[in-house]
């Protein structure tokens, strides 16, 4: 039994439809390939056998703090007479017996720039998790692939680290006051735009944080009386953003088109709910590269659909922009498809810039009037100069405007990366999820205990990941999250598969029953 | 007589009452059984539900007009014309140039002067070199680094707090840390001119908010009384329900100090949880900066999370919560804004603490700046047809007509005419900005002067003179 319920060659079904007629001249389901195989029923029974042990055995060992046997040595809340307890027994239960047994694999310090390899500092418990020591004269260099730097910006020498400093004696590190109140430097007005100038469209304008890019900005575009059709593996700032604007929201099944059109089209026909008034607005939220799932979202379909059924798109690019197509300007850049045709387009510089903030492009109408009631704009600072400087040599060297072809290059490099990674890792048994182009590569260990071993294991061979669990991802999909960049060579990437392959066979993770799948990175041409 | 069957009856007995039974009764019952397997049997209700035909979609789908993204603004808008008019080239330092012109800057919060300080920028610098300038991931992945984990101890120990908790944002402080706190069906009690991060966060928190009059403790006393009420009405649910109280040190709208003592005792006498937002008061009231504690001279322990940014007096970026233990460590699994958000630039956050040492080896500047803040005052109060609100040791003064039309508009266009009066003569002002369809509690249209310790007394004197100068200007013009 190897868990296969589609006929076609485990590619999973991710919308397309054979029956919708798509007369585009260049299909772009051709070069389009993503699988998500199901879990193999053995781990999935193991899976909630894990968990139950442990859930069991948090409750034993509450039963026996009540009793006063075995002293939990936590920093339990006081109970202070008169008040209602802050948090509820549940909440922390599941912080005190799951997560602290394996919080050692999260928040470990960093001492040195985030490049492609990277200096963390050891961290000892010797309470099993309940509180951790810092040695800060032990350190270790590691290969790090759970960083997000996909085009290899985060230098600290360079270019960009000379701009950055200069501009830092020159500009402080701070503005001081919001865009609407005195905030606006010289450098924030040519930040704007060129961003504008590298997403091919009318006008744009930045936020400090990139998680506040959605949470304040969504409540100036929709409000209540409209509809929001959102993915259901948005992102938390999505979700919040969402919340915040006080539409209605439904979500619809994560990347499938049918999905989506069902939902539009029994918005559009029926209308609001119980009063059947028609919606204001429709507007699909989507994110271009999903890093939990290592998906790209069918941008030309949700582009079809959005003008059939007059939606406005929302497209949050934080892990794409940069990363994705042959100018490294994101998933529209990917697919060859008109920037004007996406109505707001958001992304983070945090990823591909080795910055920090976000940024809304799209018509000047738009910008203006965000400009003119977005929360940001009002009632906090603008970026701080240093960041405002990292962006714009980052972007000018991927536009080749710095004379070299320096950007050109990191963008194939990170492309060949993805198809050469993803290839050895197919070919090894273990199984991925996602596009093959994506640059987040998602591995299953499905056991809550593998995803301790996994992380201790690679750390003690030198290599840093990235591990989550429940409750960011589905109880029985834990995965191990690798993040490509630029930055990483070809040895770089063979050492990691060989540490990679050397933990899968120790904990065994060969899943996968699949035939091994047809692409390679031959078809990109590296510059040296 | 047959109603209740008891527990001792057997089949022979059951058997006997049906035969005894007398026939009325038995037709009856036959009766109520058919109607049962009736009712099994039929269709179920459903109202009259129109189907439509597939032309009849496609034609109410070709006929939906959505509205438009966002409605047209006019290109002459006056905000949207301010902000382009006023840029800034350089530092917004206490003199900063803008379009080539050289003006005394009132406008940027920088209390303490750090803006420009030489040292926090050669900090910056020396970490740029270490770390490069982004964090590049949240701070369970990679993100944490030394300097984030420095920055958070130097800062409990500065406010004497067992932990502190470092954001990469100074709004998203208080509005990721209220909702990870308040759940559904809790009780907040908020100050209705509390700033507007700490609105949304009370959103986010789908929490029952009750808003109580600006700084009027009975008004918060009968809401608390009325709770009380509920509380004995329905005790079982005010077992679980817990109560907040959120107020700001300083508020940012009118400038103002919260009652802290008589806060606290609230909290004890109606089992309150205190949350302070300090964003305008750390670094700036007390004797040593440490906030609004300091100023009364109450126990940080009293408080139960204190919420500041320090991109105000501090001249960071970002924001902090600091308080006990375990209260501050729930925000690292459930604050929204520190689990899903890059952690902050690492340069960023060297700055920060260099600022930190700065204002821990010189206390004497606190004291300069109440100063400044009380002659401003004095000053601003005397210059004919306009008048200061708030408190005369706030670093902001919310300076207003005194006699404001109904028409806001016209009244903001008076104070836009002003602040440009201003700036022709080389005095960088602006008026305080809200966005006035979503403020909970929206104050009068006014002028935010931000007050600098490093400015002398020449300067103030000459900076009031051109703001008396501007006023006469554009009033005399409108009278």
């Amino acid at each position: 039994m190897n868990g296969l319920i589609h006929k076609t060659n485990g590619v999973h079904k991710n919308g397309k439809s054979h029956k919708t007629m798509y007369t585009e001249e260049t299909d772009w389901r051709k070069d389009y390939w993503e699988s998500f195989e199901e879990t193999p029923l053995l781990a999935a029974v193991f899976t909630y056998i894990c968990y139950g042990l442990v859930v069991l055995i948090g409750h034993i060992r509450d039963f026996l703090n009540d009793l006063g046997l075995l002293k939990v040595n936590a920093c339990l809340e006081p109970r202070i007479p008169g008040f209602v307890p802050l948090f509820s027994t549940w909440e922390s239960f599941y912080t005190r017996h799951v997560f602290r047994r394996v919080s050692d694999v999260l928040s470990i310090p960093v001492c040195g720039v985030p490049a492609a390899r990277v200096e963390i500092m050891k961290r000892v418990t010797h309470n099993y998790g309940w509180s951790y020591e810092l040695h800060k004269d032990e350190r270790s260099t590691m290969l790090n692939f759970g960083s997000y730097n996909y085009l290899g910006f985060s230098q600290n020498k360079g270019p960009c680290y000379d701009a950055a400093k200069s501009v830092t004696h020159k500009y402080g590190i701070t503005p001081c006051a919001s865009r609407q109140e005195m905030g606006l430097l010289d450098i924030h007005a040519e930040l704007d735009s060129l961003v504008a100038e590298f997403l091919g469209v009318e006008a744009a304008f930045t936020v400090p944080m990139g998680f506040a890019t959605n949470s304040m900005n969504m409540p100036c575009l929709v409000s209540k009386g409209c509809l929001i059709l959102s993915d259901e593996l948005n992102h938390a700032s999505l979700v919040l953003g969402s919340r915040l604007t006080g539409a209605t929201i439904k979500t619809f099944k994560h990347n499938n088109m049918q999905s989506l059109e069902k939902r539009l089209k029994d918005a559009v026909i029926n209308g609001q709910p119980r009063t059947h008034r028609p919606w204001k607005k429709i507007l699909i939220v989507v994110e271009g590269v999903y890093s939990m799932e290592g998906s790209i979202i069918c941008l030309p379909e949700i582009i079809r659909l959005k003008k059939k059924y007059k939606a406005y798109v929302y497209l949050d690019e934080a892990h794409s922009v940069g990363a994705m197509g042959p100018h490294g300007r994101g998933v529209v850049d990917y697919f060859g498809l008109d920037p004007k045709d996406i109505d707001v387009m958001m992304g983070t510089f945090t990823k591909s810039f080795g910055a920090a903030g976000g940024y809304i492009g799209g018509t000047k109408k738009l910008i203006n009037h965000l400009k003119l009631t977005s929360h940001c704009s009002v009632y906090s600072p603008t970026m701080p100069p240093p960041v405002v400087q990292q962006v714009l040599s980052s972007m000018k060297i991927i536009l080749g405007k710095d004379g070299t072809n320096d950007g050109q290059r990191r963008i194939k490099q990170l492309a060949w990366n993805c198809r050469y990674f993803r290839r050895n890792l197919h070919e090894r048994g273990y199984i991925i999820y996602g596009n093959k182009d994506s640059p987040v590569v998602p591995l299953l260990l499905f056991m809550p205990t593998k995803l301790a071993a996994f992380s201790r294991e690679c750390r003690k061979r030198d290599l840093a990941t990235v591990v989550v669990g429940f409750p960011a991802t589905p109880i029985t999909k834990t995965r191990a999250r690798f993040c490509l960049s630029a930055a990483h060579t070809k040895e770089d990437i063979d050492e990691a598969l060989k540490i990679i392959e050397e933990v899968g066979d120790l904990i065994r993770l060969r899943y996968s029953r699949l035939p091994v799948p047809d692409f390679n990175e031959n078809d990109i041409e590296l510059i040296r | 007589m047959m109603a209740i069957i008891p527990a001792t009856w057997d089949m022979y007995d059951m058997f006997q009452a049906v035969i005894q039974a007398p026939a009325y009764h038995l037709i009856f019952e036959a009766l109520l059984i058919i109607w049962i397997f009736k009712l099994m049997f039929s269709k179920a209700y459903a109202p009259n539900k129109t189907i439509l035909t597939e032309k009849e979609k496609e034609e109410l789908i070709q006929e939906w007009q959505p509205e438009p993204l966002v409605p047209d603004v006019p290109d002459d808008h006056p905000v949207l014309q301010a902000m382009n008019n006023n840029i800034i080239s350089g530092r917004p330092d206490k003199v900063m140039v803008i379009n080539g012109k050289s003006v005394v800057n009132m406008a940027s919060l920088n209390f303490l002067g750090l803006l420009g300080d030489e040292s926090i920028e050669a900090a910056a610098q020396k970490a740029l070199s270490k770390y490069g300038v982004g964090s590049c991931g949240p701070r369970g992945f990679y993100g944490t680094m030394d300097v984030h984990l420095e920055l958070e101890e130097r800062l409990a120990k500065f406010m004497n707090c067992e932990e502190a908790i470092l954001y990469s944002y100074g709004f998203a402080t208080i509005a990721s840390a209220i909702p990870a706190y308040s759940k559904r069906g809790d009780v907040i009690f908020v100050d209705e001119g509390v700033c507007f991060a700490i609105q949304k966060g009370l959103i986010a928190s789908r929490s029952v908010i009750k808003y109580f009059k600006h700084n009027d403790m009975d008004d918060l006393e009968r809401l608390c009384i009325e709770q009380q009420k509920e509380d004995k009405r329905v005790p079982k649910k005010a077992k679980v329900t817990r109560r907040f109280l959120v107020v700001e040190g300083l508020y940012a709208k009118h400038g103002d100090i919260c009652p802290l003592p008589k806060l606290v005792e609230m909290k004890w006498k109606y089992k309150l949880r205190i949350f302070v937002e300090e964003s305008f008061s750390f670094g700036v009231l007390g004797d040593t900066g440490r906030g609004v504690t300091e100023h009364y001279g109450i126990n940080i322990d009293e408080i139960d999370l204190m919420a500041a940014c320090l991109e105000n007096a501090i001249g960071g970026a970002g924001g902090f919560c600091c308080g006990k233990k375990y209260i501050v460590d729930h925000q690292r699994l459930s604050g929204l804004g520190y689990c899903f958000s890059a952690s902050l630039p690492p340069m960023l956050a060297s700055g920060a603490i260099q600022s930190l040492n700065i204002i821990i080896d010189d206390p004497g500047m606190f004291g300069k700046l109440r100063n400044n803040c009380t002659l401003i005052h004095e000053k601003l109060s005397k210059i004919e047809g306009m008048r200061v609100v708030g408190d005369p040791v706030a670093p902001i003064k919310h300076f207003s007509l005194s006699e404001p039309s109904d028409d806001r508009d016209l009244d903001n266009r008076s104070l836009e005419k002003i602040t440009q009066e201003a700036m022709q003569r080389g005095l960088a002002l602006t008026p305080a900005r809200y966005l006035e369809h979503e403020e909970h509690n929206l104050p009068l249209p006014s002028i935010r002067i931000a007050v600098n310790v490093k400015l002398t007394e020449e300067e103030i004197d000459t900076c009031i003179n051109i703001v008396a100068d501007s006023c006469q200007a554009v009033l005399s013009k409108s009278s």
